[in-house]
């Protein structure tokens, strides 16, 4: 029979041990570090960078957290038996180059090693939030991510509302609302943040209610007005990305030039009865919507829901798909549909993609008025080209003869 | 013969059909030749001057033919085309 300490001591014989200064060599060069601790140690702080995977489920997740069993790996816990157990388990487990830390993050802590301390989160966010918490790629400096981000829906509408309803539901901090129309009952066959006995309410109050119902933890902020050129660039400023909801090409054209010129991201997607079209401009990384469709149909061309008609699951999936590209690009993850046009067909079943470029020429986001840009130049369709559609005007507030827009019926 | 799609916004000027078989060697000719097929679609397409609208994006195999040789590319008989013209509902 052996003792704990017999166990510990021969499993730290049978494994490889570095000490922290080896440790932050290996790190340096590219090693993975893995901390098997519990949940509240990691959160009271833990390597910059590490992977969090605790020793209770180590065999469970790594595979799908560290899929190459040649990745050179660092395990450490607070003060390196736990992780000695771990490191003798990856190597059962075919991992070929993992190391123990001796001494854990105490002794990484007295080399005076950077330690990484997320905002907490409160005990009752950490229960609301714990399906996040799990996943590697956010876990709680992503969810601490989210609830610092803000987030600018133009339209309570189709779109807007369920993706409002799962951008609230994720933590997303501040969610601003852009709507000047009440809740009519046409919208309540899709707009599902609404409710019937919100009928003749304003949207974003309506909105608001729904979203504080859901999520305490996030600010909503109304603005009860149609997005326009005299006030899009007040509207916009000082969000981090923009879902892009409305339902007219006036207020599409002003809010990519205006997010462009102040480098906000738009999530966009726009829907016809069974089929939508989903991308997402993040400005000079990809085209933006002048380089996608430089100039929009006429009117008769291109009829908006509350003509055509839509199959009220379409905005739904649509919402909830921009929601997704919302949450990737604030937390840094994934592929973005930068440069990719996604589009739907909901009686066929499908997604297609094609590929989109930037519009060397484009007058909002060529390379060009990029440099003009930065040279303190205001540069908008209207200053570039004669014949650009819905352009916001030279000197700013007003200067368009675009009317307001932005409802979404 | 090559495939071209239509999205739901042309369908109605095309008998209601999602997808044609259009000969052609160029994206002009197969564009004619959808046009030949359904007159209807002429005005939502072809601008007076006969060119293309500016707000109906053509794809060639999921690449927009702006940034390949715009109408004189050349087609295959397998290649797919999509017709997408700008839809704004939201």
């Amino acid at each position: 029979m052996q003792s704990s300490s017999d166990l510990l001591r021969g499993t730290q014989a049978s494994i490889r041990e570095v000490d922290a200064p080896e440790a932050a060599e290996r790190r340096k060069a590219g090693a993975t570090l893995l901390d098997v601790r519990e949940q509240v140690e990691w959160d009271a702080g833990h390597i910059p960078g590490a992977v969090f995977i605790p020793r209770g489920v180590l065999e469970e997740q790594i595979e799908a957290s560290i899929p190459d069993r040649d990745t050179p790996i660092v395990v450490y816990c607070r003060s390196g038996a736990r992780s000695a157990y771990a490191t003798k388990t990856l190597e059962q487990m075919g991992y070929r180059d993992v190391v123990n830390m001796a001494g854990g993050i105490l002794a990484w802590d007295q080399h005076g090693l950077p330690i990484e301390a997320p905002a907490n989160l409160t005990p009752a966010q950490q229960q609301r939030y714990s399906r996040h918490l799990l996943i590697p790629e956010v876990g709680s400096t992503g969810q601490v991510k989210l609830l610092e981000s803000k987030v600018l829906l133009i339209g309570a509408g189709g779109l807007g509302a369920p993706a409002a309803l799962y951008l609230a539901a994720a933590g997303v901090g501040t969610i601003g609302i852009v709507d000047f129309d009440v809740v009519e009952a046409s919208n309540l066959q899709r707009q599902v943040i609404h409710s019937t006995e919100r009928l003749g309410e304003k949207k974003v109050d309506s909105a608001r209610t729904t979203i504080q119902a859901l999520n305490p933890d996030v600010k909503v902020v109304t603005y009860d007005e149609a997005l326009g050129p005299d006030n899009v660039e007040r509207l916009i400023a000082g969000y981090d990305v923009i879902l892009d909801g409305t339902d007219t090409f006036e207020t599409r054209y002003l809010l990519n030039d205006a997010a462009v010129a102040a480098g906000i991201p738009v999530a966009h997607a726009s829907v016809f009865r069974f089929e939508g079209q989903l991308t997402t401009f993040v400005p000079y990384e990809g085209p933006c919507y002048r380089c996608l469709y430089p100039t929009p149909p006429p009117p008769e061309l291109a009829p908006g829901c509350s003509v055509a008609g839509v199959l009220g699951v379409v905005p739904g999936i649509m919402g909830m798909l921009q929601a997704n590209e919302v949450l990737k690009v604030l937390l840094g993850i994934g592929d973005p549909l930068v440069g990719r046009l996604l589009l739907f067909d909901a009686l066929d079943g499908s997604f297609s993609e094609l590929r989109l470029a930037r519009d060397p020429k484009c007058p909002i986001c060529s390379d060009e008025a990029r440099a003009r840009r930065e040279r303190g130049e205001r540069v908008t369709a209207a200053v570039v080209g004669a014949d650009q559609p819905f352009a916001l005007g030279a000197f700013g507030a007003g200067g368009a003869a675009a009317g307001s827009a932005g409802g979404v019926r | 013969m090559s495939t071209v799609r239509l999205p739901a916004v042309l369908r109605a000027q095309a008998d209601g059909q999602k997808a044609i078989d259009v000969a052609g060697g160029t994206i002009r000719e197969v564009v004619a030749g959808v046009v030949e097929r359904h007159p209807a679609l002429a005005s939502q397409l072809l601008g007076p001057d006969g060119d293309l609208h500016r707000f109906v994006n053509v794809y060639l195999n999921g690449q927009d033919v702006r940034y390949l040789a715009g109408l004189e590319t050349p087609v295959g008989p397998t290649d797919e085309i999509r017709l997408l013209p700008a839809i704004a509902g939201g």
